[in-house]
């Protein structure tokens, strides 16, 4: 089994800050870190080419410094790393990413590719639907379980809102790995050393299979037309009173508003 | 592409096992609003078999039009049926906006149409608005684990599409009254074209309350300090005929089950009553609570974001206060 696995370097949402002030992101100082529910499509494809044999190949697209992402996947136990860097690509929404991203795939062979469900910093959860889409090849996204079956044929649990659902699948296909899959491997270290030798291929759009003005902003449908910072609510009153004090005052309140 | 060739505004009426979902409706709600708005109609689309009562209730909660395509074979959702004969309708058709309900079967089917079709999908929408100018639809969602708010718009391609997370917008009060045209034709679907096979559905009874149809909600953070913290939460929330909930940092520590979560990535509430307790309010929390009724903070830290946006925020421990909460509620009945 041949599994390429995608990966996305995010910043860790859990530590940005907003500056009070300017209404802005901090971005300084925040880690990068592989998306963690990639992290759980790796681990699958880690464990599945452990027992059916293969290779796993990570590919991620972003800047040069993503390359980090690939070499921690690396150290994991992938076997082959790619990354898919170009100014054209830059300021893709999710459909030109889903777009450049299997114009890379079509250069590889692969019997599942694997994605997370969703990247921390964006939450769409639309990108590995889209690269199946332009592969043409069937999606099962909301991943919680891989059965292997034979050389071409998987058997998948998906999770549901109240429940799950059992299907069967030919390969090829596109999964997305939601956190309950697995628990991801830590860098191993007889791998650390190895992978500052092994090198990472790089990619450019002149590189894949694509056509050029589908990529980036330009082939973009969507656009950012405006951020902001949430605007606060109305200002409500703060009670700062000795608690016994504060709840008796807190109760009168609400049952003025008949809360209570 | 011709823009002026796309028309009206649609809606994915989604349906698990016959049943229509609550976010269907909640999307009829707000598709009347940019209707109106755009001065045209708004259709709702659904897929499934014996499902004309539900195409009824479509009309009764908005819609002013209905495109049912039936066949055995959309019975249950796939990926592959439902984008075909989705896709099918949009090129036939051409409605000018789409929206979709973000479930999982919303979510797994909104970028698969959107890719097929080219267009923009924008995932999570807690705002949607016109451009009377441009006539553009305006979709709002938050970006950055819920930092910050982004209002895209997808100028030239259509349909503009969105999903919209079950709880965001209000449905219309039923009225069954309403009459509409119910266009229900055999859909054009074969076995070969669904390359999954559905083996089995299992439902997990979770023995949980929805917690988007509570009227009061005790929710807790990361400042609980601990999964023991819920009980006293739990104490006051039964007091009050309502549930608990808790943060994203609750349920990644495993102190409560993800059903229970509140914010971007759990569900979207709105009760007459949120009583945050050890919350610091990212604002990936707030997009999920803040247009309760009325919010009440319990926080050590009086400079806590969750202070900023509740109604009264009680500076103190919640382990002194949410007790005293309980007995003198008791003491009062």
């Amino acid at each position: 089994m041949n599994i390429v696995v995608c990966l996305k370097q995010v910043p860790d949402t859990n530590e940005v800050k907003i500056d009070p002030k300017k209404g802005t992101l901090i971005r300084e100082g925040v880690p990068s870190i592989i998306n963690p529910d990639d992290k759980n499509a790796l681990e699958e494809a880690l464990v599945i080419k452990e027992k059916e044999g293969g290779k796993v190949t990570v590919i991620s697209m972003g800047p040069p410094q993503a390359e980090v992402a690939l070499r921690e996947a690396l150290a994991m136990g992938a076997d082959d790393a790619i990354l898919i860097t170009d100014r054209a690509f830059a300021g893709a929404d999710t459909c030109a990413t889903g777009y450049a991203l299997s114009g890379a795939l079509k250069k590889l062979d692969y019997d599942i590719i694997f994605a997370g469900r969703q990247a921390i910093d964006g939450d769409t959860a639309q990108v590995g639907p889209e690269i199946a889409e332009f592969l043409h090849i069937p999606q099962v996204t909301y991943v919680e379980e891989v059965e292997v079956k034979d050389k071409n044929t998987l058997k998948v649990k998906k999770a549901l809102e109240d429940g799950y659902e059992t299907v069967t699948v030919k390969t090829p296909v596109l999964l997305t790995a939601i956190k309950e899959l697995n628990k991801p491997r830590y860098m191993h270290m007889k791998n650390i050393f190895k992978i500052f030798k092994q090198d990472i291929k790089v990619w450019h759009a002149d590189d894949i299979d694509v056509d050029k003005s589908l990529l980036g902003l330009s082939g973009s449908p969507t656009r950012v037309r405006r951020t902001a910072t949430k605007e606060a609510r109305g200002k409500g009153e703060i009670v700062n009173k000795p608690y016994k004090e504060a709840v008796t005052y807190a109760l009168s309140k609400l049952k003025e508003k008949h809360l209570i | 592409m011709n823009i002026a060739d796309y028309k009206g505004v649609w809606v994915f009426a989604e349906q698990r096992d016959g049943e229509l979902q609550k976010v269907a409706l909640e999307l009829l709600g707000k598709g009347k609003d940019l209707a109106g708005k755009l001065g045209v109609e708004l259709t709702a689309v659904l897929l499934g078999s014996d499902m004309d009562n539900a195409a009824k209730e479509l009309v009764a909660y908005g819609a002013d039009k209905v495109i049912y395509a039936d066949s055995p074979l959309l019975r249950h959702y796939t990926t592959d049926a439902y984008a075909k004969v989705i896709c099918e309708l949009i090129n036939d058709r051409k409605p000018e906006v789409f929206l979709i309900g973000a479930t999982y079967i919303g979510r797994d089917l909104g970028p698969r149409i959107a890719a097929r079709l080219r267009t923009g999908l924008t995932a999570d929408c807690t705002g949607l608005d016109v451009d009377m100018e441009s006539k553009n639809l305006l979709m709002t969602r938050p970006a950055f684990g819920g930092n910050l708010m982004a209002t895209i718009e997808c100028a030239d391609h259509r349909p503009q599409m969105s999903t919209v997370r079950p709880g965001v917008f209000e449905k219309l009060g039923k009225d069954d009254s309403r009459t509409a045209d119910i266009d229900k034709f055999k859909a054009d679907v074969s076995s070969s074209d669904v390359k999954i096979k559905i083996d089995q559905v299992i439902k997990v009874a979770k023995n949980v309350m929805d917690i988007g149809e509570a009227d009061v909600i005790v929710s807790g953070g990361r400042g609980l300090g601990s999964q023991e913290g819920f009980k006293v939460l739990k104490e006051l929330a039964d007091l009050l005929g309502g549930t608990i909930a808790g943060s994203r940092a609750t349920v990644d520590n495993g102190w409560i089950d993800k059903a229970y979560q509140v914010g971007q990535t759990g569900k979207t509430v709105r009760p007459k009553m949120y009583i945050a307790c050890g919350i610091s309010g990212a604002i990936q929390h707030l997009a999920g609570m803040q247009d309760s009724d009325f919010i009440v903070a319990i926080n050590k830290d009086e400079s806590a974001a969750i202070m900023k946006v509740a109604d009264l925020a009680l500076v103190g421990d919640y382990r002194k206060i949410v007790p005293e909460m309980v007995s003198q509620i008791k003491a009062m009945k």
